[in-house]
């Protein structure tokens, strides 16, 4: 009980000392947008040919004429009270914009790390038992495919064979038919919504949808996966540890998985925490070309007409869920590793 | 003993041939060893690095490397040919039939799961019980290896216990399934000497009670000696003698084990004795020097230097001591006594917390340690490390490395000047010439430990502080070494502040010794008259402990 009293309190720690970073990223954000070319005044002004006047009284209304330092006090003001500010692009709150988006992306994202995390750690330690054979040699080929094949493409690749081809797969345009009647909304999670409604049907159509995408997601992460458990196992594997194991003539099963594997995890940990957080953040493409509702490309059509709120907001998003997975995976290998608590 | 009488051996090998595939091709790193053991005997596997001696223990019980294959002989176990047993048989010989225990014993326990676990796998890894059973008789197999508190550390983690605690743990798995052979592969190197004691002192005792044969594999010959009924030495694969122990330190047929012997420091050798054909390095008859004129300040005089870490521990607790130039003064204790800490502070990288420090009367406690590599003084300090491999940079030759002091401490710069003097330190050292240009992978462990030494005389120091510099060493290495730093001093009139935990090596080395326990000075005085008649239960105890070949008298008396 001790120790995961001990893990909590270091999470807390490091929770704490993470407020500062978070405070660096809105700061950097808000400048950052400030420097990009692009006048938002323009952009959301009536049309082409609206005059200097109009221009001037939407950049008044968006308080772009005050100058920086206070634009920043107001920004940070509102964000302390949760008030990400408004997209123009939407017309609603950024909040709730965001709210709505990050589930789907979430859900996306989670799927993918979990098909990821379940090959690639067999895939791994297979190819680590028998380094140099023709089976690493195949989880060799299939992890280099994966990351050299950009997601875009392995999208495409996978739409045209499994739904095209095949019709195996739905219609791959957003995360239900359009048609279809939606579940009460409680997680957010389409798939944990039509299981609490008990509508199987429902849970088979999300499901469905939610496949290719997020197969396309996972491959491109397997390799990083799947060589670090590779890797880390290998050490494993060689340790004195593992030796002490098979001198004593335990069973295969527990030298490998027990012993040597529960070790090897430790490493695994912390890159799923990072490639997690690089797949949200990067999952734009897979996004576009599922047409998937996600906080991504939300924030891509945003900052591509110069509309500053939601491009801040997502970032700020980021971070935060940056944090936290960091935190969460602090927690994990207090749990995992009894050596962690001691440090 | 079931299904073998007593005349019949229960371990066999015969003519065994071991090779390792390597980069460079097939190497042999055993080539045809036959040994026997008889049921209840323990055997003393003795050799240097590279004798194949470990090689020998893993291909014994099927724990080679992937490289390593049995190319040639028999292994025979209670009459049965085990030479090539796989999968299911080998299962059930490891742990049931045959253990290991081996070197360094925390990282041979899994650093995630609780020692209690670990001893119930071993446990039910042959036997039919249940979870509940398995620990309890864990618990039981904990307190027959004297582990203290046994039922708290059932659920003690192994970074939890100390080294030798580790080991008992270690040898309580190993014994869980009672087997009749139990391989102990340098089970006590890096730990204390008192910690070896009561660890090989348990193992003797378990071995005996339970009629289990164990082999000793050891590079100690004073722990075989002490140990074993018989006692057989290896070179370079090979099997050179077989003999009781005291026959064989006293009456050495094979002119290796003759070098052996020598080597080995015992309670009476000399640093002369250690290399009997002198090895290159004619000692020199120094003189004695004319005690300094009045008035000159000591060389060292530390005054109650304490350290204190950041955690509020107590590493060292009130220190003094001086020393002249010239003279040498071993610092001997257990691991945790400090005296890494205090040689530490001393030479300048670490900083006291309280206390004066002054080298040739000028104050250097003062200096933080970061700043006091740009000290006039630093060069005056030298160190030599524990670790020949980890202490030189990989990406330097054995040139740069000898030149980067002189580089950075005398403002020399690349030319002839420089390469003559570094030509000379590795001269002066024994390191020929033509391996200057190599890097320190290229170099065997012996001359790591010259390039060490030479790097550290380059500035011609007054006071060398050496931090266990021949523990990482085989004996006749370390023998060959320890002659040259004490040329190197009588020559220089160079100070020796020897840290080691190796009694023997200190009473030669040094003039006086200091023993330190938990951060404190026990006892002090002339080396000598200090470990021939202790004066506090602690250094006794620790005199004790290092094993010893008896003196051939001894031998007469077994003879007769």
């Amino acid at each position: 009980m001790g120790t995961i009293g001990a893990t909590l309190l270091r999470a807390g720690r490091r929770f704490v000392s993470s407020l500062p970073a978070l405070f660096g990223v809105l700061v950097f954000t808000f400048l950052l947008m400030r420097v990009l070319p692009g006048d938002p005044a323009v952009f959301f002004a009536s049309g082409p040919n609206a005059g200097k006047e109009e221009i001037e009284v939407i950049r008044r209304q968006l308080g772009l004429d005050k100058p920086l330092p206070n634009q920043l006090v107001i920004y940070l003001t509102d964000v302390a009270r949760g008030n990400l500010g408004r997209s123009m692009m939407t017309g609603q709150a950024v909040a709730k914009d965001l709210k709505e988006r990050l589930p789907a992306s979430l859900e996306l994202t989670l799927t993918a790390l979990l098909i990821a995390l379940v090959s690639a750690v067999p895939l791994g330690v297979i190819a680590a038992l028998r380094p140099g054979s023709l089976v690493d040699h195949g989880v060799r080929l299939f992890c280099s495919l994966g990351v050299c094949v950009p997601t875009f493409v392995s999208g495409l690749l996978l739409i045209y064979v499994f739904y095209y081809l095949f019709g195996l797969a739905p219609d791959p345009t957003g995360r239900i038919d359009i048609f279809a009647s939606l579940p009460p909304q409680r997680t957010g999670f389409l798939i944990i919504d039509f299981l609490l409604a008990g509508d199987v049907e429902g849970w088979w159509a999300a499901a469905r949808q939610l496949m290719l995408p997020a197969v396309t997601m996972a491959l491109f992460v397997i390799a990083p996966l799947a060589r670090i458990t590779r890797a880390s196992m290998l050490v494993s594997l060689g340790s004195d540890f593992v030796r002490t194991a098979r001198s004593v003539g335990l069973s295969w099963w527990r030298i490998v998985v027990t012993y040597a594997l529960r070790n090897a995890i430790l490493p695994v940990i912390t890159i799923a925490g990072i490639v997690f957080s690089t797949m949200l953040g990067a999952n734009v493409l897979v996004e576009k070309v599922f047409s998937w509702p996600g906080v991504a490309s939300y924030a891509l059509d945003a900052l591509l007409v110069s509309d500053y709120a939601p491009v801040q907001g997502f970032v700020l998003l980021m971070a935060t869920i940056f944090v936290i997975v960091n935190l969460l995976v602090d927690v994990l290998y207090g749990i995992a590793d009894p050596r962690a608590t001691v440090a | 003993m079931i299904g073998s009488d007593n005349s019949k051996p229960l371990l066999e090998v015969e003519n065994l041939k071991v090779t390792f595939s390597t980069r460079r091709g097939l190497v042999e790193a055993v080539r045809g060893v036959s040994l026997s053991l008889q049921p209840g005997e323990m055997l003393g596997l003795v050799g240097e690095s590279g004798s194949g001696k470990s090689v020998t223990g893993f291909a014994i019980t099927h724990l080679l490397d992937k490289a390593g294959r049995i190319a040639d002989g028999a292994i025979r176990f209670k009459g049965q040919d085990i030479t090539r047993a796989g999968g299911a048989d080998l299962r059930s010989l490891h742990g049931a039939a045959m253990s290991m225990i081996f070197q360094n014993p925390r990282a041979a326990l899994n650093p995630i799961r609780t020692i209690g676990q670990q001893v119930a796998d071993a446990i039910l890894a042959h036997r039919r019980l249940s979870r509940q059973e398995a620990q309890a008789e864990a618990l039981n197999l904990l307190k027959a290896v004297q582990i203290r508190d046994p039922e708290r550390r059932m659920s003690a983690y192994p970074h939890e216990l100390s080294g030798g605690m580790c080991q008992r743990v270690m040898i309580a798995i190993a014994i869980s399934c009672s087997p009749q052979l139990l391989i102990a592969d340098e089970p006590t190197t890096g730990l204390d000497v008192t910690t070896q004691k009561v660890v090989m002192d348990l193992l003797a005792k378990i071995a005996a009670e339970r009629g289990m044969a164990t082999i000793l594999i050891t590079h100690d010959l004073g722990l075989a000696a002490r140990y074993c009924a018989r006692v057989v030495v290896m070179e370079q694969g090979r099997l050179v003698e077989e003999a009781a122990p005291l026959t064989l330190f006293h009456r050495p047929q094979h002119p290796y084990t003759k070098r052996l012997v020598a080597a080995s420091p015992t309670a009476t050798s000399r640093i002369e004795d250690l290399v009997p054909d002198g090895d290159g390095i004619p000692l020199i008859e120094v003189t004695e020097l004319p005690p300094p004129p009045h008035g000159t300040p000591l060389l060292l005089d530390v005054k109650n230097i304490v350290k204190r870490f950041d955690d509020g521990t107590i590493g060292v607790a009130d220190f003094s001591m001086t020393m002249r130039g010239g003279e040498s003064v071993g610092l001997v204790g257990e691991s945790g006594s400090g005296k890494s800490t205090t040689s530490r502070m001393i030479c300048r990288l670490l900083d006291p917390s309280e206390g004066e420090i002054l080298f040739d009367g000028q104050s250097i406690g003062g200096i933080p340690a970061r700043d006091f590599h740009r000290s006039e003084l630093r060069k005056d300090i030298q160190i030599v490390f524990q670790d020949p491999n980890d202490s030189l940079n990989p990406r330097y030759t054995a040139f740069d490395c000898i030149a980067h002091p002189l580089y950075r401490l005398m403002n020399m710069r690349s030319g002839d000047t420089m390469r003559q003097r570094v030509e000379e330190c590795a001269e002066r050292v024994g390191l020929p010439r033509e391996l200057l240009s190599r890097f320190p992978h290229q170099l065997s462990g012996g001359q790591k430990a010259r390039v060490g030494i030479a790097r550290a005389i380059a500035c011609k120091p007054r006071l060398l502080v050496l931090d266990e510099p021949t523990a990482a060493l085989d004996v006749s290495v370390q023998a060959v070494v320890l002659q040259l730093l004490n040329k190197l001093r009588r020559e220089d009139n160079l100070a020796f502040l020897f840290v080691s935990h190796d009694l023997n090596v200190v009473r030669m080395m040094c003039d006086r010794t200091i023993v330190l326990r938990t951060g404190a000075i026990v006892e002090q005085g002339e080396s000598r008259a200090l470990f021939a008649n202790p004066q506090t239960d602690y250094t006794r105890e620790l005199v004790d402990a290092v094993p010893h070949i008896a003196p051939p008298m001894a031998l007469q008396v077994c003879t007769v």
